[in-house]
């Protein structure tokens, strides 16, 4: 590959990024505004959205992928959401226990 | 305008001289404990100027980036407020001697002592410690030139020593909290202590955070990316394990404390409701935010202090450490499992049986993988040659006490009993029994281990295990009969008790902490005497007790650069090894490079100087001098950017001098066949040497 | 020292590749310190939006969440970080394949205009919400939106410097080695936030126009 072909390679990377965080973006948007599942609905297609676009910007915008050299940051990051998945989940539950039960 | 130039700090506010306002016995022992730090600072100031030791201090300490000089600086600034942290649990004390009487003390400057005392032994003597020990040991046994960054190493300590000042500032200068070392709210809030106590608390813990937090990022890139060839994850010695974990721990643990002590700040400096009694304000959430911390925390104290234990086990075992797998195994467990037991610290918070129980067994799970290192610390005694120095002293009573402490543990661990012992002097002694031994028991050892490692002559055997027995037999006495008082229903914490059964118990504690103070004091006295017997201590060969991993293979003290070539390493404790096999002690190239090193930097001292100001004029509401600091310290880390400074350049011929010399020296050396190690004829060289 | 192995070597983010000799070497360690800052922060944030997750009934009677969302302004606010985002990949993209130092510049200073727009209209909203009485000593709740919108803010304010910063360097030393792995680094930190904000609008903001 040349290294005009390398450069309009990255380029695009940026540019399919950036396309595909704004359609995500839009859905959300669009989800919230007009509503079309009800609230429980609502709140399960905003995460699935966030999700989404949460992999996009790792994988265009940060470059995170699987191969083998990246593995290592991958395994951070992936041991990070272990760890922030443990203490939020945590946290709620037991204040949300603790509100319940000063109701 | 004079609030506008000193904020709300006034005369009344230096505590020193509460003595002459109000003569009170309480007011003497807290203005003599000021006065002491004034003396004490002014002397070090004195002895600097006159001895013209400020030189060296400045252009050879404080503006070093060498791992081994901070890791020095660590240790010495935990020693120096480990002393205060003793000299305050003794004054404890002797204050529950008196309690039944309702005690000498005011119960407010009771609880400021626990409170400091907390606040210091966990931040700023133990941590401390074991930075400074990973610091020292770390980049040497992954066979490294120095940290990744060693810059923001500097950067690290200079943070830690914030915290430190902050503390000892608060001594002469108003004062500091009295809600405990987890300052929980709302109790610290500004409805009840409107004072500069709990925000002596915020900045201390706050600043020496950034310094922890990045320590872990430090050395977590250290040991991940700056291993020497060969330096397989699992041919790294056990510490260097832990200090990986540790790392982690760090990393992930800090930023909750960081969270918790930023809303806490808010609430009381902008009048934030996050943990007040009105307007919404949880202070739940504080307990829960601070214990997502604070158990890791304990993890972090404790994990580095196994590592130390494994390491210096297999050396005065003569053997190889048994179980490596299962220890890294193990240690790796903890490190998990430590983020999943956080709510055992308040298990009587009101949540329903189903939350304690899921994590009381979380609790007890992590008694599994602990108690594989237990064993495998016997293991490694069982059928080795030991050397009964004082390491293996302090390991016995760690191996016996650990025990009692981990089983006390598993008691705490379950609900129930949780609910009737919680807040009880039995928690007090469950926790002193674990941090102890186990963390403390460790660092002295390693002292008396790696002290000849760095400054080239051993330190007196004899002062050594007087220190020892003293802080084992010390340690029994003050802790063990407050198992039986908190079973008697003695609460922590409470400055006084109106139960004249406990009065015994309290006479033998105060003897048993008069007798840590004792230990203290002859802690002191063995450097005082080593360094007096230095010529005859010496050991310039660099390896005194038969070690086994990369350090020791370095000449003592080892050289600024560490190794004149990267080692490379084709198994678990080459340096065992290659003594076994004669192949120690050989020069195999020839081609000396000039070594780089890492260039000096004053950062440090101005985080330093800076840090503290900035602390203090929060603390005070000094606005002016807060934004001012906080400018210098801004624009020193963005000036950082565009300076750019060349490392010392060390030439190839100092490097292959300094080797060939250790090397030669050790070739003709005098072994010691490890019986009479610690007599005068240990200069630091292998006997194997001399067998080959 | 590891030079012949150089062109291995490979770092999450956008890699310089091996023609850029020392500062592609210099980038592993210390990208991967960064990423180490990243994370690290992140599970700050997460503490902040655990915090919000069980502040949401604490409003003591005062302003909600729905009566301070402006649905317009957040989304033109994440339009103007996503493109700020992209502009910042065009000033990585032009700096590994040689632009000149002015054309990363350019492109960089066009990302900070839009980080800006970003936070003049937070601060906007930020204002408008105080005007309301929805100020952060109001209420638990508000106390802890405040702090989880700040602290982005804050993020962003702090990148905003950064970049400026980044800039006056390329203007000094040209794109010297050092300099490069900061603006990769800075790149970093600029997407990261990007995901931070993906969280705060679908937790904070969009379910607060429920219906």
């Amino acid at each position: 590959m040349s290294d005009k072909n390398k450069r309009a390679h990255d380029l695009r990377m940026y540019f399919t990024g950036f396309g595909l965080a704004v359609t995500l973006t839009a859905l959300s948007f669009l989800t919230a505004i007009l509503q079309p599942f009800g609230p429980v609905g609502l709140f399960a297609s905003l995460a699935v959205l966030a999700i989404a676009q949460v992999i996009v910007h790792f994988r265009f915008f940060l470059h995170i992928d699987l191969s083998r050299q990246k593995r290592e940051d991958l395994q951070l990051i992936l041991f990070t959401v272990l760890i922030i998945a443990i203490m939020v989940a945590g946290t709620v539950w037991v204040l949300g226990n603790l509100m319940t039960r000063m109701m | 305008m004079e609030h506008f130039i000193f904020g709300r700090l006034g005369w009344d506010d230096i505590a020193i001289f509460d003595v002459f306002r109000d003569p009170t016995v309480s007011n003497i022992v807290g203005s003599s404990a000021g006065w002491l730090a004034v003396i004490g600072g002014v002397v070090v100031a004195a002895l600097l100027l006159i001895k013209g030791w400020w030189r060296p201090l400045l252009f050879e300490w404080l503006n070093t980036t060498d791992h081994k000089k901070i890791g020095i600086m660590y240790i010495v600034v935990g020693l120096v407020m480990f002393a205060r942290g003793v000299a305050e649990g003794v004054v404890m004390r002797t204050q529950y001697v008196t309690a039944f009487e309702g005690g000498y003390l005011t119960a407010d400057h009771f609880s400021e002592l626990f409170s400091t005392h907390g606040t210091i032994m966990i931040f700023f003597a133990l941590m401390p410690f074991l930075i400074g020990f990973m610091n020292l040991l770390v980049p040497l046994m992954i066979g490294a030139r120095d940290v990744a960054f060693p810059r923001l190493n500097q950067i690290s300590l200079g943070f830690t020593i914030v915290g430190a000042m902050l503390l000892m500032v608060s001594l002469v200068i108003g004062k500091f909290a009295t809600g405990g070392w987890t300052g929980y709210p709302p109790y610290t809030g500004v409805a009840f202590q409107p004072g500069t106590g709990p925000d002596y608390w915020i900045w201390s813990l706050g600043l020496s955070g950034i310094g922890s937090l990045l320590t872990g990022l430090n050395f977590a890139v250290t040991i991940y990316k700056m291993r020497c060839p060969g330096m397989t994850y699992l041919r790294m010695p056990i510490f260097v394990w832990t200090a990986l974990c540790t790392s982690i721990l760090l990393i992930f643990a800090l930023p909750p404390l960081t969270a918790v002590v930023i809303m806490q700040a808010l609430d009381r400096y902008l009048d934030f409701h996050f943990f007040t009694n009105d307007l919404g304000g949880n202070m739940m959430n504080f307990a829960n935010l601070f214990w997502m911390f604070g158990h890791p925390e304990v993890y972090i104290l404790i994990l580095p202090a196994f590592g130390l234990y494994s390491e210096f086990t297999a050396i005065f075992a003569g053997k190889r450490i048994y179980g490596y797998t299962s220890l890294v195994i193990a240690t790796m467990a903890i490190a998990v499992l430590s983020f999943t037991v956080w709510l055992h610290h308040f298990f009587t918070m009101g949540q329903s049986p189903t939350i304690n129980v899921a994590f009381g067994i979380a609790t007890m799970l992590i008694a599994i993988p602990t108690g594989v290192k237990v064993y495998v610390w016997i293991a490694t005694l069982w059928g080795g040659r030991i050397r009964m120095r004082t390491p293996i002293i302090y390991l016995a009573g760690f191996i016996l006490f650990f025990a009692v402490g981990g089983y006390t543990g598993i008691l705490l661990a379950n609900p129930t009993i949780n609910f009737t012992v919680h807040n009880s002097q039995f928690v007090v002694a469950h926790f002193h029994n674990v941090l102890l031994p186990g963390t403390l028991f460790a660092v002295l050892a390693s002292i008396y281990v790696w002290f000849p490692k760095f400054f080239g002559f051993r330190l007196d055997e004899r002062w050594s295990a007087t220190t020892a027995w003293l802080f084992i037999i010390g340690f029994t006495f003050a802790f063990m009969p407050l198992y039986m008082v908190g079973l008697m229903g003695l609460p922590r914490r409470s400055p006084a008790f109106d139960d004249p059964s406990y009065i015994p118990y309290m006479i033998v504690t105060m003897g048993g902490a008069l007798c840590v103070f004792a230990a203290l004091c002859t802690l002191i006295g063995t450097f005082v005497v080593s360094a007096k017997r230095r010529e005859e201590l010496a050991v310039p060969g660099g390896d005194p007790w038969d070690g086994r991993t990369l350090e020791w293979a370095t000449p003592s003290p080892v050289p600024e650069w560490n190794f004149a070539f990267l080692p490379e390493v084709k198994c678990q404790d080459a340096f065992a090894v290659e003594k076994a096999q004669g192949s120690a002690y050989k020069i195999e190239r020839e081609d000396f490079e000039d070594i780089e090193l890492a260039p000096k930097s004053w950062i440090g001292l101005t985080i330093i100087v800076f840090g503290t100001l900035l602390g203090f004029a929060m603390v005070f509401w000094i606005w002016w001098l807060a934004v001012l600091s906080a400018l210098a310290l801004l624009a020193h880390a963005i000036g950082l950017g565009f300076v750019r400074d060349e490392g010392e350049i060390i030439p190839a011929d100092v490097v292959e001098r300094t080797e060939r010399d250790w090397i030669a020296a050790a070739r003709q050396g005098q072994g010691t066949d490890r019986t009479d190690e610690v007599s005068a004829r240990n200069r630091g060289f292998s006997a194997r040497i001399t067998e080959a | 020292m590891t030079t012949s192995t150089s062109h291995l070597q490979s770092h999450p983010g956008l890699n310089l590749g091996a023609a850029h000799g020392q500062a592609h070497a210099d980038a592993e360690p210390v990208v991967f310190g960064f990423w180490i800052f990243l994370m690290s922060d992140l599970v700050t944030f997460a503490m902040f939006f655990a915090v919000y997750a069980t502040s949401l009934q604490a409003t003591a009677g005062g302003p909600g969440n729905a009566d301070i969302v402006d649905v317009t302004s957040i989304a033109l606010q994440t339009g103007a970080l996503l493109v700020s985002s992209l502009l910042f990949g065009i000033a990585t993209v032009a700096m590994k394949h040689g632009s000149a130092a002015r054309t990363v510049i350019f492109w960089l200073i066009a990302s900070l205009a839009f980080g800006l727009c970003f936070l003049g209209l937070e601060v906007r909203d930020f204002i408008d919400a105080a005007d309301k009485g929805a100020v952060p000593m109001r209420s638990g709740y508000l106390s802890a939106f405040w702090a989880l919108v700040g602290l982005h803010g804050l993020h962003v304010a702090v990148g905003s410097v950064m970049i400026l910063v980044v800039c006056t360097q390329i203007a000094f030393f040209g794109l010297a080695s050092d300099v490069k792995t900061r603006v990769l680094r800075l790149g970093l930190y600029w997407h990261f936030l990007d995901i931070i904000w993906i969280g705060i609008f679908s937790v904070v903001f969009l379910p607060g126009l429920l219906t």
